[in-house]
């Protein structure tokens, strides 16, 4: 039983309210991220589980005990830094069995522990060396390797891959991954990535202001975010976001704006209804878009102009204008559009969004 | 001056050994002096003749062994080494533990602390040798050269503690935070981590506290009056300048021999002790 409960937690220093009320259930075995951007509380939400912050309010538990007055070292966890913090003095085997040495294990017991935690990470050749003579990849999988051989209650990782280059992150997430699926130790997760909390986290939790935004399985936030922060965080490229009118007209709701009408599509229609008449926020992503063709329905489709075109390859991003909206679409490669040029596109009724103005809730 | 880049280059490192082989003349000037005179005849020292920066007349080892056989050079020697490694030990662990607690316990008015300490070593001696003299009389320890180990550290700690804070500040938090959740305790942080991260800067820390009271010459000549309590410093210059006269030959002799422990140190840990006060200057 290793599950973590945040109850109302909180965190002020001297001006800032860092974290604000935060409720969240980590359950027994769950891989869960907290994402957001820089400055949003997930790092100090972190800290507090660790016990490297004192809470201000509200009440942690791991497992069934309550963690607030316990220092980290007796609440069971271990935690791995975004500059890896090593010991520089010490070589791979002495940083990985340092913990273990503090806690009076046997010399047998750490030597096994030191030694199985390397051969799942791989780095067996590396354990008589000093961390100046890794790469950072190999430092990476260090820290790691210092947090498994504990066997803790819970794993806490802050902003781990961070300090890599873009190709190692990628082959360490999947890393990071597997060694979640093995050893079935529940994690929390800090990132400021979407990518990485989409793809580790079993749930992710996005926070914004100290707030958390939304909690939720990736699918589930990428596909109904709870507000329009949620669902330009989520994604990338980020979602598009234009302000529409919603009128009235032939028995339909229709979202007009500056070079755009389109029908409110009837899963929406109902709970627009209040809002007739009124303005609101339309959010299309741009993997929702395609280039429309004659079968396309009118009430669907508009006019755009291509402003630059961006070839990925696998898939083509376009940067257009429609009336005064600036917008991006992400269509197949086999498009071939140029700059300046004016095409019509098509949107997928179902998977359009919309929020309120005011409260940027979720409609 | 124009030139190609080879030539430019040259004439470059000309103009620094220059530069760099005027100091090394006015450096080490002082001690050639020394190792001179301390090698000549009495005759030829007190000759006004002749050139002072030669040997002329022939050189002698009289004022080494006079030194040995005629004054209580060794019994100097003794009581500094009895004096210094003490200081030095003693002062190396308050400065340590102070450093430590100002600059990781982040108690309330820990940088103002910080600072008044460093602003304590800016007090001259010469302005505290008079009320030290009061107190070290009421400890009952006039004319002993133990009374050095109580004045030293007041001068040596404060730069010893400034020095490391500066050192240990260099030091990452996540470092620390690392070995909390590892499950260290303050004590085995300082001891495990902090310390053989910064052995740099302690080894600079250990040259100050090892040069401030092997050099100390005003508070043994104040403090101290009898020969067998007496340390190097003072106890060459006072045996040796007897009324208005001074033994020159002796004297040099015995200041070129007491100087060699510091050179020495000096030689073998000087990388380690540029690098210690150049720590947190730069972030690695």
């Amino acid at each position: 039983m290793a599950q973590v409960m945040m109850k109302d937690l909180n965190k002020k220093y001297d001006e800032v309210h860092a974290v604000k009320d935060v409720n969240l259930h980590v359950r027994d075995k769950e891989f869960v991220v907290l994402v957001g951007p820089s400055g949003c509380g997930k790092s100090t939400t972190l800290r507090m589980v660790a016990g490297l912050e004192e809470i201000t309010a509200g009440e942690i538990t791991i497992g069934d005990r309550v963690v607030n007055d316990l220092p980290p070292k007796d609440r069971d966890i271990a935690m791995v830094f975004q500059n890896y913090a090593l010991y520089p003095h010490m070589t791979v085997y002495d940083n990985m069995a340092f913990g273990l040495k503090m806690r009076k294990f046997p010399k047998a017991e750490i030597a096994k522990r030191v030694g199985d935690a390397a051969e799942i990470l791989g780095i067996q050749e590396l354990l008589k060396r000093k961390p100046r003579q890794l790469s950072g990849g190999q430092r990476q999988r260090v820290a790691v390797g210092r947090a498994i051989v504990r066997h803790p209650q819970v794993f806490l990782f802050d902003e781990p891959l961070s300090n890599l280059d873009a190709k190692l992150r990628v082959q360490m997430r999947v890393e990071l991954k597997r060694l979640h699926d093995r050893l079935e130790t529940t994690a929390i997760y800090v990132t400021h990535d979407q990518v990485e909390a989409m793809t580790l986290g079993d749930r992710v939790v996005v926070m914004k202001d100290g707030w958390i935004q939304q909690v939720g399985e990736p699918l589930e936030l990428y596909s109904k975010p709870a507000n329009r922060f949620v669902a330009g965080f989520i994604g990338s490229p980020a979602m598009n976001f234009m302000d529409v009118a919603l009128t009235d007209a032939g028995g339909a709701l229709w979202a007009e704006s500056d070079g755009l009408r389109l029908k409110v599509p009837p899963a929406h229609a109902g709970r627009l209804g209040a809002y007739r008449g009124q303005h609101v926020t339309l959010g299309i992503r741009p993997e929702d878009l395609r280039v429309a063709m004659g079968a396309d329905a009118g009430e669907y489709a508009f006019d755009a102009v291509v402003d630059v075109v961006e070839p990925l390859g696998s898939e083509i991003l376009l940067d257009l204008k429609a009336g005064s909206h600036v917008m991006v679409a992400r269509v197949e490669p086999s498009v071939r559009v140029k700059e300046h040029e004016r095409l019509r596109l098509a949107l997928h009724p179902e998977r359009v969004h919309f929020f309120d103005l005011k409260t940027e809730l979720a409609i | 001056m124009i030139g190609s880049p080879r030539a430019r280059r040259a004439a470059a490192l000309l103009v620094c050994y220059g530069i760099i082989g005027a100091f090394m003349v006015f450096f080490l000037f002082p001690p050639y002096w020394m190792a001179v005179t301390s090698l000549k005849t009495n005759q030829e020292i007190e000759s006004l003749e002749g050139i002072p920066l030669i040997i002329q007349k022939g050189a002698t080892l009289k004022h080494y062994v006079d030194l040995f056989t005629k004054t209580d050079f060794l019994v100097y020697l003794k009581n500094s080494v009895l004096v210094t490694i003490p200081t030095v030990l003693i002062s190396m662990v308050i400065s340590v533990m102070a450093a430590y607690a100002l600059s990781r316990l982040g108690f309330v008015g820990a940088g103002l602390i910080g600072t008044g300490v460093f602003l304590v070593y800016l007090v001259p001696d010469s302005l505290l040798f008079i009320p030290l003299f009061k107190v070290i009389g009421g400890l009952g320890l006039l004319n002993s050269k133990w009374s050095l180990l109580v004045v030293y550290p007041t001068a040596i700690v404060p730069f010893c503690t400034w020095l490391l804070i500066g050192y240990f500040a260099s030091i990452p938090r996540e470092l620390d935070e690392a070995a909390l959740v590892d499950g260290a305790n303050h004590f085995q942080m300082l001891v495990r981590i902090f310390l053989p991260v910064a052995v740099p800067g302690l080894i600079a820390a250990t040259i100050f506290a090892f040069t401030v009271s092997w050099s100390g010459f005003l508070y043994p000549l104040a403090f101290i009056f009898s020969s067998s309590e007496q340390v190097l410093t003072a106890g060459t210059v006072t045996s040796l300048i007897k009324g208005d006269v001074y033994h020159w030959g002796g004297l040099m002799a015995g200041a070129l021999l007491a100087s060699l422990p510091p050179v020495l140190l000096y030689a073998f840990l000087m990388d380690y002790y540029i690098s210690g006060l150049t720590a947190g200057s730069t972030k690695a």
